[in-house]
């Protein structure tokens, strides 16, 4: 399948009905770096918030492209292990399951997921203009802007030499390679709670170091790291410093309250300290906090420009769970479609008014 | 559609350090979430690059030797060989554009 040019029906005889797009397969297409396609919706991220935003618009008939991500498909929940608090999974569900069932069942409404990155938009006008990492370019009447966060870095000058020699942001994935060692988790929430846990699996001891005198995560998360025989917490501390030429081989903690600096051996190091919105894309081009998040008018998910609508952890200062994040990105489809009908009642309107005096 | 081949301890010595072709060695496993992200990318890959570069997947699980002489403690991770020779890694999931960067080193 290469290019397939199509037709767009003409559906219900509205303004966008002659437009013209092309359906790909993303993989073979040889033509794309020369093509525009004329879409309703464009849904930038593929966490639960994009792929619940799908769901609805592509249920309402908007059929959406997702720019799912050329490597970040699925978002967060793609490197965690067990989801025990989404409603509906009785005995839990895996991460990348949950985000596999959502991505099928946007696809099943007729949602096109595409694993591409929008590397740069337009935003301003009636027609939004995303550009894709493979080169396309698209032209929508609506965005919902769903990219989610990412892990927040330690701030230290070895943070990215040693990334991949012992630092880790990912404890279900590298946790293996861990066997038989000693660990440190840095964080105090429940993310960090869910790290320490997972990589009792394989390391022989793991001590979780956090700022503060108590923990940030939910009760039932804190307790089970506490219980736990192979857990160690180091309260009142932060990392000073990672020690290691080619890799980790300790970290050096400073007491928040003393000041005081002592060295912690440690051959694996897991930073879970939270997170930063993916807000890169938009700054500049759309109202954001200090802090990088999207400013939306609750409780819609209307953004600062007409037809730009924000979701999931891009807004989300507070809540930061799948399932608020799915919530607002049902808010934001149908804030979209609505968006998109009122502009088609009065593209309508105008046209017979330019019928009657013409 | 060709997808990236498998190798092994056992052949990575011929199917990797002695092959005509630059390699690139895509090291992941079946619990690691980001290795699937970048898997359909790694296919893709695999297709525009088909007789210049060959792309193939080792199974960090299954291949211990491989993965201790690689030094890898994170995956996915990206070991890219030319004439029985790493010349580079690249760890963590990356957009496209730093992959084929580094592709197209190797065939520099």
């Amino acid at each position: 399948m290469c290019c397939i040019g199509m037709i767009r029906s003409s559906g219900d005889g509205q303004v966008n009905s002659s437009s013209v797009w092309f359906a790909f397969g993303i993989d073979e297409c040889q033509y794309r770096h020369m093509s525009i396609q004329e879409v309703e919706l464009v849904i930038i991220g593929s966490g639960p918030a994009g792929y619940t935003a799908a769901v609805y618009a592509a249920r309402a008939g908007l059929e959406p492209v997702v720019l799912a991500g050329s490597v970040t498909a699925g978002g967060a929940l793609m490197t965690t292990t067990e989801v025990e608090n989404f409603p509906g999974f009785v005995d839990g569900v895996q991460g990348p399951e949950l985000m596999e069932s959502m991505r099928a069942q946007a696809e099943r409404f007729g949602a096109r997921i595409l694993l591409e990155d929008a590397i740069r938009v337009d935003l301003d006008g009636p027609i939004k203009i995303v550009e894709t990492g493979g080169g396309e370019t698209i032209h929508a009447r609506a965005v919902i802007l769903t990219m989610g966060s990412a892990y927040r870095k330690l701030g230290l000058p070895e943070e990215d030499r040693l990334t991949g020699h012992g630092l880790s942001w990912c404890a279900t994935c590298d946790g293996f390679f861990f066997r038989e060692q000693e660990i440190v988790v840095v964080g105090g929430g429940d993310s960090a709670m869910e790290e320490a846990l997972f990589l009792t699996r394989f390391a022989s001891k793991v001590t979780v170091v956090h700022r503060r005198e108590e923990f940030r995560a939910s009760k039932i998360m804190a307790q089970r790291v506490l219980d736990h025989p192979k857990i160690d917490v180091a309260w009142n501390s932060e990392v000073a410093g990672i020690i290691g030429a080619e890799k980790v081989h300790a970290v050096a903690l400073r007491d928040t309250v003393t000041g005081a600096e002592r060295e912690l051996s440690a051959t694996g190091v897991f930073v879970a300290i939270g997170h930063d919105p993916r807000s890169e894309l938009v700054t500049g081009i759309i109202d954001t906090d200090a802090d990088g998040y999207v400013l939306v008018e609750h409780p819609s998910t209307r953004t600062n420009l007409p037809g730009v609508f924000a979701a999931g952890d891009l807004v989300d200062h507070t809540y930061r769970q799948a399932i608020t994040a799915a919530g607002t990105g049902c808010a934001a489809a149908q804030d979209a479609q609505h968006y998109l009908s009122a502009l088609d009642e009065s593209t309508t309107f105008e046209l017979e008014t330019e019928e009657v005096f013409a | 559609m060709r997808s990236p081949a498998s190798v092994t301890d056992a052949t990575f010595q011929t199917e990797v350090l002695d092959a005509d072709l630059p390699v690139v060695v895509d090291i992941w496993a079946t619990w690691c979430g980001p290795c699937k992200q970048i898997a359909p990318l790694l296919e893709q890959l695999a297709v525009e690059y088909d007789g210049r570069i060959k792309i193939v997947k080792l199974d960090a699980d299954q291949n211990p030797a491989a993965v201790v002489a690689a030094g890898v403690t994170s995956i996915p991770t990206l070991s890219f060989y030319k004439n029985g020779v790493r010349n580079d890694i690249l760890i963590g999931a990356h957009p496209k554009t730093v992959i084929t960067e580094k592709m197209e080193a190797l065939l520099a």
